[in-house]
């Protein structure tokens, strides 16, 4: 067992966790936010997708020991006071989502190229959220929810 | 309330309802439910697709710390029956046993063999590795062709064939003799391949078991929880009232949720034995061995025509790939395709004979689609390949053929009665959208100077058969239950509403459609109607949703259901208003007497009266809720025109869709956003099969594209903008004039991708490329060509 400090979404948690055990099933299973779901086992769906110091990481690929010390933000806490982001508003007015399954991954994935590019063309956003799958969408209106946050003046 | 009128919410493009939860992570998925004491489960499964269990040991398993039991097929055979299969088509079909645990023959990789019980899913899949299992391997069935000879080795050797069943249909003047006078006929065969659901949630199950009451709760990532606890009553021996199903939010389906799983089985016999809560979640390249595929066919199509493009006949010879078990609607899929082949043409005869065949594979059942996506693809591809042979636009040879505006209702050749459609409408405003002539300059340009790079334009005019369906159809069929479903208004005392849905929306959008079916009738806000769905206890009755079912049945008899409220309130109404019902007017929400619009009240003060009940009428029942079962007189027949413009690099093999335009006919609209959504995803799904997907086994049945690196799921760069736009031709068979829609991208969108891939390089001799159509493929059947 190996003790590990991380602070997700605002508060820090202290525990003893296997090594092997990975950041998702740490956030999940021993912390209870499973707002962050797990969609493959090959890190290829992003269904798991959080933020990690800054930088959007799979947390099915990232070691719960890794994120030591470690500032997390997950989909649960993106909104704050109730008040939900330019980009989940976005999700919602241009239907963005159907099952849901995805959203998490693909908000954080989003939220990470907005910083990076305020203001991406369609095609970058394609690009962009490329490591996130969807089954339900078409990817479309997820491109134009993107499209239509970083029109707003405080982006993600 | 005023009497000004309200804008209907039928037909606007209302944001969800459902969203608020899903963009928070304020989920419910079945793998976030937690109970205490919870326990895990892990399966073993066969690595090998064909084999004899000569032992199985879980006793190295049970030695593991935090391992509470371990079991094999053996164990857990007792008070565990065979998985159903709810649609023997024919009546000498052979149905083999199908235990939940595999006993002693394991009939694919990924056939479950032992199931190991752990405190935390770390040690239990840590366990699961331990349990000792000895094969002796038995032949691999793979060739459908191959697996219907006198010396194929056998996937059930007690039944004595690979032959499952064969199914024909024959209509019309016998095919024999069209052909005969046919002056032009083209056969080709088509391939379509296996396909991976890939719901982005992958299955799971928890088990909550009462010991004291025998009583258990299962909830399960599933579209038809009401099946499923009638099954499960079946499967395990525990009476049906004492199994409650729960299916929480549920991350997609397209059909592979349609189902009656070995697992949920696996988990009651487990949670039963030991007492305790279970839980088991699939990782995803678990879930390519052991959730259904899709598709799976071989298809044989001729069409007889005449030299004017004049449709005569059709004959289609399927072989339809079961997999190794029959699993809750198997054989039944080609079937649903079966009477789609005619499509929207007129003709004088139609031959169709379906053999379904057993191989050593995961079985297939229901994929978006189900049936008739295939026939659409074998239907849409071979007009495209007449229309060569006759020199004709394909757009003008179905014109040609297709059963005009003014004809329906329309008994087409396979004996389904289309209601409705405008197929002329449809096509001139996607020939419009997509500058079909500008575009077809383009490609005769190009071909001319011999780009490299060429264009193609693939067609696909389409209709299906869907919102299943008329209870009477699914006998003559052999189908096991009815097509009835179930719709429940609860009035409550403060004036909100909640609609009681017996469908189990999984990304649909119900919450907010049938919120919006509801408040128009009942003149209630949007707002203040809730929608419970998805638990026998809280919904009990439902048939539950796919093939595109939900708003066309279910959503109906919310309309009905909220009818029969108001017709409830009318007699409250009158009685105190001290009018007439016939002097009384309902308008949003408000009873008024014709004459004294200040006599008046509105439906929320009359559910409250109701609640109290110290005024009703003499004899009333004290009760203004209703429920409405409907049981639909006919399918629906969503129909649209889709073009699709393909550039294909000759020298890489690379095609890539420069534009795809399509116009839909749902009916009338509920969401128009929501139905748009719909489309996009099901494009989706049709494209993939097109270019992307398939699940490939190698010559010893294993599958090879095992996990996701290995299976391609396109993402958002990988595909294109679509053009989606409708024509609206009310559905006649409901009162809402709706159609179904969950399907219509799928089952349009594969034959017009590659009728756009085969048309940019038939100026090369090719006339076919295989699905998916792989860089590799193109590249390949360019170089076959130009041999």
């Amino acid at each position: 067992m190996t003790h590990i400090s991380v602070k997700v979404d605002g508060t820090t948690y202290e525990d003893d966790v296997e090594p092997r055990l990975l950041l998702v099933h740490y956030l999940r299973d021993r912390l209870g936010l499973t707002g962050t779901p797990i969609g493959c086992d090959t890190s290829n769906c992003g269904a798991c997708t959080v933020e990690l110091d800054g930088i959007s990481v799979k947390s099915c690929s990232v070691l719960a020991v890794q994120a030591d010390g470690g500032e997390v933000t997950t989909v649960e806490g993106l909104a704050q006071d109730g008040e939900l982001t330019t980009l989940q508003r976005a999700f919602h007015e241009k239907h963005a989502l159907q099952c849901g399954y995805c959203t998490p991954g693909m908000l954080m994935a989003a939220r990470d190229l907005l910083r990076e590019h305020p203001h991406p063309t369609t095609d970058e956003i394609r690009h962009a959220i490329e490591g996130n799958l969807c089954r339900c969408t078409g990817y479309q209106n997820i491109v134009r929810a993107v499209q239509a946050a970083s029109e707003e003046e405080v982006p993600a | 309330m005023t009497d000004q009128a309200v804008e209907p919410e039928v037909g606007r493009a209302r944001p969800r309802k459902e969203d608020a939860r899903l963009i928070t992570g304020q989920t419910n998925w079945t793998d976030n439910i937690s109970v205490n004491g919870l326990l895990h489960l892990a399966i073993l499964r066969s690595p090998m697709a064909h084999a004899r269990i000569t032992r199985v040991d879980v006793a190295p398993a049970l030695e593991r710390p935090g391992v509470i039991a371990a079991f094999s097929g053996a164990d857990l055979a007792e008070g565990l029956g065979s998985l159903p299969c709810a649609w023997p088509v024919t009546e000498d079909i052979v149905l083999p046993d199908h235990p939940p645990i595999a006993v002693d023959e394991v009939r694919h990789a990924g056939d479950p063999v032992a199931v190991v019980v752990a405190r935390d899913r770390y040690t239990a899949a840590d366990a699961v590795e331990a349990v000792e299992v000895d094969y002796e391997p038995l032949p691999p069935v793979l060739d459908l062709e191959a697996a219907l000879t006198d010396d194929s080795p056998l996937v059930h050797s007690d039944k004595g064939t690979n032959r499952c069943y064969v199914w024909p249909l024959k209509t019309g003047e016998d095919f024999d003799s069209v052909r005969q006078r046919a002056e032009v006929t083209v056969k080709r065969r088509y391939h379509q391949q296996r396909l991976i659901p890939n719901a982005m949630e992958p299955r799971a199950v928890v088990v909550t078991p009462l010991a004291s009451s025998g009583e258990y709760t299962l909830y399960s990532s599933t579209q038809i929880p009401h099946i499923v606890r009638v099954m499960m009553a079946v499967v395990t021996g525990i009476p049906e009232h004492k199994i409650r199903v729960i299916a929480p939010d549920v991350g997609g389906g397209f059909g592979s949720k349609l189902q009656v799983c070995g697992e949920e089985a696996i988990a009651l016999a487990v949670a039963r034995r030991i007492g305790r809560p279970v839980k088991w979640t699939e990782s995803r390249s678990e879930s390519y061995l052991a959730t259904h595929h899709g598709r799976g066919m071989i298809q044989d199509i001729e069409i007889a025509a005449n030299r004017d493009g004049k449709l005569l006949g059709l004959k289609v010879d399927l072989l339809a790939d079961m997999g190794a078990y029959l699993m809750l609607v198997t054989p039944g899929i080609p079937i649903l395709g079966a009477f789609m082949y005619p499509a929207i043409y007129k003709m004088d005869s139609y031959d169709f004979t379906c053999t379904g065949v057993f191989t050593t594979r995961t079985p297939t059942d229901a994929y978006r689609g189900a049936g008739r996506p295939e026939a659409t693809y074998a239907i849409e591809r071979i007009m495209d390949e007449l229309a060569v042979e006759l020199g004709l636009d394909p757009v003008e040879l179905r014109r040609r053929n297709w059963i005009g505006h003014e004809e329906f209702p329309y008994t087409s050749i396979a004996g389904l009665t289309y209601d409705s459609g405008n197929y002329e409408a449809a096509t001139e405003k996607a020939l419009a959208l997509f500058d079909y002539d500008k575009l077809r300059a383009e490609q005769a340009d190009r071909n001319h100077r011999g780009d490299a790079v060429r264009l193609g334009i693939g067609v696909s005019t389409y209709t299906e058969m869907c919102g299943l369906a008329p209870s009477r159809v699914l006998r003559d069929l052999r189908y096991a239950a009815g097509g009835w479903e179930a719709a429940s208004i609860r009035m409550l005392p403060t004036g909100k509403v909640e609609v009681v849905t017996g469908t189990s929306p999984h990304g649909q959008g119900h919450v907010t459609c049938w919120s919006q079916i509801a408040a128009d009738v009942l003149g209630v806000p949007f707002e203040d109607v809730e929608v419970v769905h998805g638990d026998t206890r809280a919904a009990p009755q439902g048939m539950d949703t796919y093939g595109s079912r939900s708003l066309v049945v279910g959503g109906t008899a919310v309309h009905h259901a909220a009818q029969k409220v108001v017709d409830k309130a009318r007699k409250v109404a009158a009685h105190l208003l001290e009018a007439s019902e016939n002097d009384l007017e309902f308008t949003n929400g408000v009873f008024s007497v014709k004459g004294s619009p200040d006599a008046r009240k509105t439906i929320q003060e009359i559910a409250f009266e109701t609640f109290s009940s110290h005024d009703l009428p003499d004899g009333m029942e004290p009760t203004i809720n209703a429920e409405y079962l409907i049981d639909p007189d006919n399918f629906s027949y969503p129909h649209g025109t889709h073009l699709c413009a393909v550039e294909v690099d000759t020298e890489t093999g690379q095609s890539r869709i420069r534009s795809y335009v399509c116009v839909d006919d749902v009916g009338k609209v509920v969401n128009p956003m929501i139905v748009e959504g719909q489309v996009h995803g099901g494009l989706a799904q049709g494209i993939a099969q097109a270019l992307y997907e398939e699940a490939v086994y190698d010559d010893e049945g294993n599958l090879v594209s095992g996990t996701m690196v290995d299976y391609l799921v396109p993402s958002a760069a990988d595909l294109p903008d679509f053009v989606t736009e409708r024509t609206e031709t009310p559905a006649t068979s409901n009162p809402l004039g709706v159609k179904g829609v969950g399907e219509a991208g799928t089952i349009a969108s594969t034959p017009a991708v590659v009728n756009a891939i085969v048309d940019a390089l038939r100026p090369l001799g090719v006339e076919d490329v295989r699905m998916p159509c792989t860089p590799e493929r193109v590249w390949r059947a360019v170089r076959e060509a130009r041999r």
